[in-house]
């Protein structure tokens, strides 16, 4: 059945630029504030998905070529990762580090380990949730 | 603070993540599965030699103290679940090697087998109420999908009412969560425990007591049994041996640490109530094991009254009964792993699972044969093997406790497995020959190797009781102390 | 308001409860997901309703409501979600396996 999604489409066009940006702003802003890579995660993978809806799975994935199982994964074993980079120093599992540089154009800016631990949260919870989408839409 | 706590939880789940991304390498998913496991193993028997030497350890994750992060804790009882579990896991992956079709292999099957144990490791170590609920899940979702291994029909049917089962069981307990968190607004195990001694278990904590109890029960098929040998019989046979050595016994670990550690203070209340689910479990189990002429149901109906066997000894809260149920499961995990792989074996040859088809395979395959015999002995209880001291100390325990009708039943359900298991005998391996060598559907090549690791294993525990009963005796000492464990999560 | 959420709460389990006992795979699918949901309000409740902001540091505020419950709500829903997904795929291949939806008809033999 061939349908006429026009306005789906072009609507998606920009709504998925919005989702991303804000998708990015909720992971960035969860270390002090209510977000986190677990929320900015999901939000990026309702943009993935809203691709998928409105310009068909075969399309996109010629132009993301990505295995989300194996994004997925990746993702678990960053978070794991960071965890296991407190062993080495000898600190419980899973301990965080924080400190204060001084970058250019930021000025002072505090990075943390919990950073790299929610990008591997984000983009375990991506694969996760675009690939369970996938999977039930996949009519075998 | 010992991060060695974490290394049963993280390994098998790093190397499972890793394992996804290679999925279509047989070999490589082989060989480092193996190591996974093998340095699970090999963890555990330090975790051992730690606790015994320092007492229990502790973990809190992310150095954040005790009520408020969630701690890891690792006391002699789950250190010993922990290797008894690696052991297991260890050779059913070498039978999966040689029966999984190359298929299925790479359809994910080892990282599922991986995250399973994590899910159970997990389970073992952790002290904290809400993180039991997501290891359960971690291990409860692999069994989802290992279940269904293969597709066919029969297995997607069992496997609807098995997950459908568990998640209600699930949702159950997430309201026991919601409950006991509105009451003490606390969840870590340690913290929990003393709120409650604090307050007194009145009767609305007994009530959620309660709740856990028909939680737990229905994970470890303590009465509630009605999806265990449906879904136990269909998996192939790896899976369906590491099912019944480790997800029963699981929820049994769980009411373990529930009722010695949170709501031991109404025994007659709880632990009567128990008691009877128990003698029920045995019973039903027993009747169910002699009544059936399938190899399959056999097996699972005597999974079933082992843990009826198990949990009587923790009725009896004496260190009698606590030391004999932990001798018995440790004994029973690799039993019954052993015999769900012999039957497997037995199918894989004759292809049926029917009594009355199968005659004499003692003939060609005497070692079988023999160690299937040494299994069935072992589980009804005589002397030298690895399940006699576990019922001596059960009996014991149960009498002491003064449960006399409880003792007596398990005694009775020991001549059940006793029939079960030599009707099973004299039918499949004694007996006319009825297959010629041509006939047979396969050969033992490669199966004989994890079978033979378990009876080994299951005859040195036998043999070398004496030389594990310092460490079953430090276990039951932990359990019956709930002050020991309070003061190790807490300093 | 509590007791409100509560009520709540017993209406969808019993909502769950009777879809569970129907004889249609999907709508049992569709219980467990109402039981799972109304166990999340639950525990919600469980750490006591009221208006705050964030437990932060920092942040100089003196109402705040108790973090614990929504984060484990949090990590309740993303299991239901995944566990729900689960099912839904295999209820499809069962309708598509069996070509029919109905537990009466998957019952089947003891022996296939």
């Amino acid at each position: 059945m061939k349908q006429n999604d026009v306005i789906l489409q072009s609507v998606t066009r920009v709504a998925v630029v919005i989702i991303l940006t804000f998708s990015f702003y909720l992971f960035m802003n969860g270390h002090h504030h209510p977000g986190g890579g677990f929320i900015g995660g999901l939000s990026t993978a309702a943009a993935i998905v809203l691709l998928y809806l409105s310009f068909g799975i075969d399309k996109v994935r010629e132009n993301i070529r990505m295995d989300f199982k194996k994004l997925a994964a990746i993702g678990v074993l960053i978070a794991i990762g960071t965890g296991m980079t407190s062993v080495i120093f000898g600190k419980p599992f899973l301990t965080q580090a924080f400190d204060y540089f001084n970058l250019p154009i930021f000025g002072k800016t505090e990075l943390a380990s919990a950073l790299i631990f929610d990008t591997g949260v984000a983009l375990a919870v991506i694969g996760t949730a675009v690939n369970i989408i996938l999977s039930i839409s996949e009519d075998r | 603070m010992n991060n060695l706590l974490i290394a049963p939880v993280v390994l098998p789940l790093i190397i499972g993540m890793v394992l996804i991304i290679f999925h279509t390498n047989i070999k490589l998913q082989r060989v480092l599965s193996l190591i996974a496991l093998l340095a699970t193993s090999a963890v555990s028997v330090l975790l051992i030699n730690q606790i015994h030497q320092q007492g229990i350890q502790t973990l809190q994750l992310g150095g954040w103290e005790a009520p408020y992060g969630i701690s890891f804790v690792g006391d002699m009882f789950s250190a010993l679940l922990l290797l008894a579990t690696s052991i297991v896991a260890v050779c059913c992956l070498i039978y999966a090697f040689t029966t999984m079709g190359r298929k299925q292999q790479k359809l994910y099957f080892y990282p599922l087998f991986l995250f399973l144990v994590t899910g159970v490791n997990g389970s073992f170590l952790t002290g904290d109420l809400f993180n039991l609920y997501v290891f359960f899940e971690l291990f409860l979702v692999s069994s989802y999908v290992l279940i269904t291994f293969g597709g066919e029909k029969r297995q997607l049917r069992e496997s609807l009412k098995y997950i459908f089962t568990n998640i209600i069981s699930s949702a159950f307990f997430l309201m026991g969560v919601a409950y006991l968190y509105s009451i003490t607004g606390t969840l870590n195990l340690a913290d929990l425990s003393l709120k409650i001694a604090e307050v007194g278990q009145d009767g609305l904590i007994t009530t959620v007591a309660f709740l856990f109890l028909i939680v737990f029960a229905l994970k470890a098929g303590l009465l509630l049994f009605f999806w265990l040998p449906g879904s136990y019989s269909v998996p192939p046979t790896a899976i369906a041996a590491i099912f019944a050595a480790l997800l029963t016994k699981v929820g049994i670990y769980a009411i373990f640490r529930m009722f010695t550690l949170i709501f031991y203070h109404e025994p007659q209340i709880t632990h009567w109530f128990i008691g009877i689910l128990a003698a029920l479990t045995m019973i039903l189990g027993g009747l169910g094991a002699i009544g059936f002429w399938d190899l399959k149901k056999i097996l699972t109906y005597n999974v079933v009254i082992s843990v009826g066997f198990i949990v009587a000894g923790l009725v009896s809260l004496t260190s009698a009964g606590i030391t004999g149920s932990i001798y018995y499961l440790i004994h029973d995990m690799i039993i019954k792993a052993l015999i769900f792989l012999i039957g497997g074996t037995v199918i894989h040859l004759t292809g049926t699972s029917d009594l009355k088809e199968i005659s004499g395979l003692i003939r060609r395959h005497p070692g079988l044969g023999w160690m299937f015999f040494l299994a069935a002995l072992s589980m009804v209880g005589i002397p030298p093997l690895s399940g006699f001291l576990g019922k001596v100390f059960i009996t014991r325990g149960t009498f002491e406790g003064g449960y006399f009708w409880l003792g007596a039943i398990g005694l009775v359900a020991s001549l059940f497995i006793l029939y079960s298991m030599m009707k099973l005998f004299m039918n499949a391996f004694w007996g006319e020959m009825k297959l010629s060598e041509e006939e047979e559907l396969g050969t033992t090549k490669g199966l004989i190797l994890p079978i033979v690791l378990l009876t080994v294993v299951s005859l040195a525990l036998g043999i070398g009781a004496e030389g594990i009963a310092c460490y079953v005796t430090q276990a039951a000492e932990e359990l019956l102390n709930p002050s020991l464990y309070i003061q190790a999560v807490f300093d | 308001m509590d007791t409100l959420i509560v009520i709540l709460v017993g209406i969808l389990v019993t909502i769950g409860t009777y879809l569970i006992l129907s004889r249609h795979l999907l709508r049992i699918v569709l219980g467990t997901s109402i039981i799972g949901h109304a166990v999340n309000l639950l525990i919600i409740t469980s750490g006591g309703l009221k208006t705050g902001a964030a437990p932060l540091l920092g942040e100089k505020i003196t109402d705040f409501t108790d973090a614990l419950p929504q984060a484990l709500v949090l990590t309740a829903i993303v299991i239901n979600f995944a566990v729900t997904a689960l099912v839904l795929v295999l209820c499809y291949r069962a309708y598509q396996g069996f070509g029919t939806d109905d537990l009466e008809q998957l019952r089947g033999e003891e022996h296939e």
